[in-house]
């Protein structure tokens, strides 16, 4: 029997900080997981992600914008991390990156292109954030930094809570248009003559990715891979096409393949916790090119 | 009985083509098509003469430059894309398709005009689903993979789809492109099958004039920006497949209906 104050501690960490963590990985992994497969759907491109076609870049962007953006700009910040301002600037910044690269890929039909303005977007963000950085106070600097190493620890109810609305505004957008995207998986003319409305459905994918992935971004930083990998590793589990199948199997293996990041990231028996999107990028990227070896070509 | 309207679908004065930095690049003029049911129609032209340009435009999927298409005597461009899907059908070639899908996933995906929000399937779904498998051979094949299938295997996928989208009018872009000649000619079989025996209303663009001569009902040849739609016998009495192709390189024989290398 442990005396009280060490008890005590105990129901701290596990209440307020474990539990909090470990809903907070739940969320993440499968909101991105449910991203990534309506983009691989909507751009036809397997390689489709928010990280990857630059929406989580947009993300980062609007973040830097707004904790670095108003010193840079000579006002004072008064921003708390992890308020309603950095996911609205999270979401608006990947929403204007999503409406560019969908613009785009209405007159590029080729995927090698989107992959490569998606990567642009990549390069673009960091040459903004650099210039940000330039002209902020170092704190606001670590803050961001901080920020982009991603983290699922410092997540306090109240945070859960906002993230939780965000998220299932986003699920349920994206649920609503499940049929769509099903037949999206023939392509935009045969989506068109089997009675999809491609502008609405368009705008719902954007929408609730913009939501998804903007808002996960705000509270946990940029997480690489989960939102690409996820999709294929399901895809070839239960060999289907179908998203009343692709859909919950992806809520389900993100938030599993998010848990597991995030208890290896805990480095159990340590006392240090590793940056979780260094964690998804080292199991994530073997887990494409071991997809890609194996399959010699990935479909979406 | 219900009476069948004489015409399905029809287009006036159509113009179709492309706009490009705001000035309109018309590839086929004054379009005047009737469409009727239970008419196997093919459209025939050299390349680039804008026969895919005028299907896709038929099937709504592009907006014409001028002129209106009527289905059942209503304009195309006010009926809404759900009520399109009933309607019309088509098979187009190089669309971004999920070669994941199995055979039986793509067929089935013609129905959801008809499913609810959740796309179940019923047991009417299904029927049509079977049947359009059945007509189109591909009862061995039904578990198996588009990226498994040969070129024929899937464009006959790709047919029974649109059968068991089940519409009075289908549409399909060059269905035989790279097939032999005997997965051509059982395409085109098949084609003339469904309009006959399905009361159907088929639109099919070919190069394969010779071959569908004598399995079409109805013409429609597009040279030099018009469009002339008659029966093969009327368009091969009037000389035009003689003067085709350009530059007088190439023949047509009236009696044999066949061409040759002058």
């Amino acid at each position: 029997m442990g005396d009280d104050s060490v008890k005590e501690a105990w129901t701290y960490i596990i209440l307020d900080y474990r539990i909090p963590k470990a809903l907070a990985a739940v969320l993440t992994g499968s909101g991105l997981a449910v991203a990534g497969l309506m983009m691989q759907t909507l751009f036809k491109n397997p390689l489709a992600g928010p990280f990857v076609l630059g929406i989580s870049s947009g993300a980062s962007l609007g973040v830097a914008f707004f904790i670095l953006g108003g010193s840079a700009l000579g006002l004072t910040a008064v921003i708390a991390p992890n308020s309603w301002g950095t996911i609205i600037a999270a979401s608006l910044g990947s929403f204007a990156v999503l409406s560019v690269v969908i613009l785009v890929a209405a007159r590029v039909r080729d995927a090698m292109a989107l992959l490569i303005i998606g990567l642009m977007f990549g390069s673009l963000t960091s040459a903004v954030v650099s210039i940000l950085a330039y002209f902020s106070p170092a704190e606001e600097l670590q803050r961001y930094m901080f920020w982009s190493f991603g983290s699922l620890g410092d997540i306090s109810w109240k945070a859960l809570g906002i993230l939780s609305v965000c998220y299932f505004i986003g699920l349920l957008l994206a649920l609503s248009i499940t049929k769509s995207l099903n037949s999206l998986l023939l392509g935009d003319h045969y989506a068109q003559t089997l009675g999809v409305s491609l502008q609405k459905s368009r705008f719902i994918i954007l929408i609730a990715t913009s939501i998804l992935a903007g808002s996960l971004t705000a509270f946990v930083g940029p997480i690489a891979f989960v939102g690409l990998a996820v999709p294929h590793l399901i895809r070839q589990w239960f060999t289907a096409s179908n998203h009343w199948v692709l859909m919950p199997a992806c809520i389900l293996g993100g938030a599993v393949l998010m848990l597991l990041c995030d208890i290896i990231a805990q480095m159990p028996w340590f006392a240090f916790t590793l940056p979780i999107n260094a964690i998804t990028s080292l199991i994530g990227a073997p887990i494409v090119i071991w997809l890609l070896i194996r399959k010699k070509k990935l479909l979406f | 009985m219900e009476k069948q309207p004489s015409i399905l679908l029809n287009c006036e004065q159509l113009s179709v083509g492309y706009v490009s930095t705001s000035e309109e690049k018309p590839v086929v003029e004054n379009v005047n098509l009737q469409l009727k049911p239970g008419v196997f129609t093919t459209m025939v032209g050299i390349n680039g003469s804008g026969k895919s340009t005028l299907l896709r435009s038929l099937a709504g999927l592009q907006k014409p430059l001028a002129g209106e298409i009527y289905i059942d005597a209503s304009p195309l461009s006010a009926l809404r894309t759900e009520e399109k899907s009933k309607w019309l059908s088509v098979v187009l070639t190089g669309q971004q398709i999920s070669k994941n899908l199995s055979v039986l996933e793509l067929v089935a995906l013609g129905r959801q005009p008809y499913t609810n929000w959740l796309g179940k399937l019923s047991q009417e779904d299904k029927n049509h689903i079977e049947q359009a498998i059945e007509a189109t051979a591909l009862e061995q094949l039904r578990h198996t993979a588009c990226y498994a299938l040969s070129d024929g295997q899937f464009q006959r996928a790709l047919i029974a789809r649109a059968l068991a989208q089940d519409t009075p009018i289908i549409m399909l872009d060059e269905p035989t492109t790279h097939l032999d000649l005997h997965h051509k000619a059982s395409i085109f079989s098949l084609l003339k099958n469904i309009a006959h025996e399905h009361n159907k209303t088929i639109l099919c663009t070919t190069h394969d004039i010779e071959l569908v001569l004598s399995l079409c009902d109805e013409m429609i040849v597009i040279q030099q920006n018009k469009a002339q739609q008659d029966t093969p016998q009327n368009l091969i009495e009037s000389g035009i497949f003689e003067q085709l192709f350009p530059n007088n390189r190439i023949g047509f024989d009236k009696t044999s209906r066949r061409f040759f290398i002058k």
